[in-house]
């Protein structure tokens, strides 16, 4: 029998070694992704677990902390709660408005004016840390000061804006400062995903005789859905985990303050910057049971993104 | 309520670009007008110009008129909005929202116009699918993707969308030109129904449909590249196939064509 057309050997093909080459390859990148996740993970849970073994207060309520004295007292209360009013109020006022820019840029923009502006959301995205940090410092807590105290006398029934002492450097100027901060890196994503809209979606609903903002809420929107999500997780996880910025614009203490203007708070990532240098042994590891914390609210709001943006997977535009 | 549909010296320009010239035509109400000619001599372009969708392109303008039971629809106190709303569209490429089910995407036209109660929209969604063949085919999976639909599902589907919201006219451009011969003849089929009801402008590249399905047919000619398209000739679709009377349509519809 002469051997047909398709016959060979299966090795014989140099497409295929490659094939198997870049399969092992990224199987390898994902393995090796996992075991420092969990590396991580191992690192963390050894350093804390003593210091928290040695804790005489509960770790998870108490506010104060002080892991160098004896007895060491600290606890996670007071820093996780910064981090966390901190971050959801800077997504609060970033959110809107970094969807409104990329609403902007991308549907109602005149084109010569959006696209250079689109370079410069992106540039601002790229800004380090410290300099918003720097410029919150010295331009923004001086600023804030007469805003806090306005909101505080015409708002000040409101438990969050009252406040006895105006001084500037509290959490809501935290939130602002980080707000700032991860404005552009939310509308950059946001940006990018509206681009993909498929054009003939958008046509489709302004043929059924829709507004632009109609059209927006039809094709636009809904096909950035999971997009948008991943975007806002990207701008929250910034927020949490951001160190430099806060650190240099609060005056820390730690406290459980409902009264957001007035100064003091302290988040996870500022006070390991802060105070981390001076730490002796039992403060190293009381700080890094901290960090650990922050890896698990980090983990928790990417696993839930996940499982909200997995729930209408039909329904994506990935079909 | 079919609506008649008068056109007259109409230029299309893109930018500088002018692609199509000194357009007249009538188009009758409860008939269906084909537009054939080769590709690029502005066909989808005089039918993006009958909802004024070619707004949407940058730079795209229009110069002349078109009537819409002699109510010019580039008037300046017309919003655009209100014509497409009027004047439907059924796409090349089968659009449905990816992001919607199949219940959803027929009642999005719908819900732009005010508020509906959820009985009232089981008939209108029920009355759309029947009215573009569908029902059969979907009626136990109303609340599945739109897009997992097959393609001439997903074009039918489009249909549906477009006559939910009861417009005067649809305007199809080359509504099958993506689909297997089966599903062109369900469509054609349904044009034939739609016709009672609607004014239909069809875009097909197709010779075989055009004679197929209209009662009118409209001949674009390019005279070079680069030129702009110019309507040749329009009439009965058998006078067009049979006995054109100018030789450049004698030409295209025999194949004996550049
Ligand atoms: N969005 C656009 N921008 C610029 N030129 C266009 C655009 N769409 C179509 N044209 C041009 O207009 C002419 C007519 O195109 P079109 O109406 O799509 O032709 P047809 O549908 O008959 O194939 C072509 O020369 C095409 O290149
Ligand atoms: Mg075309």
């Amino acid at each position: 029998m002469q051997p047909g057309a398709i016959s060979g050997s299966k090795d014989a093909n140099k497409g295929r070694w490659l094939d198997v080459g870049f399969r092992r390859l990224s199987v390898g990148s994902a393995v090796l992704v996992l075991i420092i996740l969990v590396a991580i993970a191992l690192f963390l849970l050894q350093q804390a677990l003593p210091a928290i073994h040695k804790d005489t207060a509960n770790f998870l309520t108490e506010q104060q902390w002080r892991p160098d004295d004896t007895p060491a007292v600290f606890g996670i209360a007071a820093l996780l709660y910064g981090t966390l009013v901190t971050a959801f109020l800077a997504m609060l006022m970033a959110l809107p408005v970094a969807v409104g820019v990329a609403l902007w840029l991308t549907q109602y923009g005149p084109r010569a004016l959006a696209r250079p502006l689109g370079y410069v959301v992106d540039l601002l995205a790229a800004v380090p840390s410290v300099v918003f940090g720097l410029w919150g410092l010295i331009y923004l807590v001086p600023k804030m000061i007469p805003l806090s105290a306005w909101l505080s006398t015409y708002f000040g029934w409101i438990p969050i804006f009252k406040s006895d002492a105006i001084f500037g450097k509290s959490i809501f100027t935290a939130s602002v400062v980080l707000a700032i901060m991860v404005l552009p890196v939310i509308a950059a994503v946001t940006r990018e995903v509206f681009l993909q809209v498929p054009r003939e979606n958008q046509e489709a609903a302004l043929a059924l005789g829709s507004t632009r903002w109609e059209m927006i809420r039809l094709a636009v929107l809904p096909y950035g859905r999971s997009g948008l999500i991943s975007a806002a997780v990207l701008g929250f996880g910034r927020a949490l985990g951001e160190t430099i910025a806060v650190a240099l614009v609060l005056s820390a203490n730690y406290t459980v303050s409902a009264h957001l203007l007035t100064p003091g708070g302290n988040t996870i990532a500022a006070n390991i910057a802060n105070t981390f240098g001076e730490a002796g042994s039992l403060g190293r590891g009381a700080l890094i049971a901290s960090g650990l914390v922050l890896f698990v609210i980090t983990l928790a709001v990417n696993f839930g993104a996940r499982a909200i943006v997995a729930r209408r997977r039909e329904f994506t535009a990935a079909t | 309520m079919a609506k008649r549909i008068e056109v007259s010296d109409l230029n299309v320009y893109y930018g500088a670009f002018q692609a199509v010239e000194g357009v007249t035509l009538t188009v009758e109400p409860r008939s269906i007008t084909a537009f054939i000619g080769p590709s690029g001599c502005g066909k989808s372009t005089v039918l993006r110009t009958l909802n004024r969708m070619h707004e949407v392109i940058p730079g795209a303008r229009v110069e002349g008129k078109v009537l819409l039971d002699g109510e010019d629809i580039y008037g300046s106190d017309i919003d655009p909005v209100n014509v497409r709303r009027t004047i439907g569209m059924v796409f090349q490429k089968p659009n449905p929202f990816p992001t919607m089910s199949i219940y959803e995407n027929v009642v999005a036209g719908l819900k732009l116009q005010r508020k509906y109660k959820r009985p009232e929209l089981d008939i209108v969604v029920e009355k759309s699918l029947r009215g573009a063949n569908l029902w059969e085919e979907v009626k136990d999976r109303l609340d599945r993707p739109g897009a997992g639909l097959s393609g001439g599902q997903q074009q039918r589907l489009c249909i549906a969308r477009a006559i939910s919201v009861e417009p005067q006219v649809l305007l199809m451009d080359e509504p099958c030109s993506a689909l297997d011969p089966i599903s062109t003849l369900a469509i054609e089929d349904l044009m034939q129904e739609l016709k009672e009801r609607y004014t239909i402008v069809i875009v097909t590249h197709n010779m075989q449909q055009a004679a197929r399905v209209s009662d009118k047919t409209a001949f674009f000619n390019l005279a070079a590249t680069g030129k702009p398209g110019k309507l040749v000739e329009v009439g009965n679709t058998t006078m067009i196939f049979n006995n054109p009377t100018q030789r450049a349509t004698e030409d295209y519809i025999s194949g004996r064509f550049g």
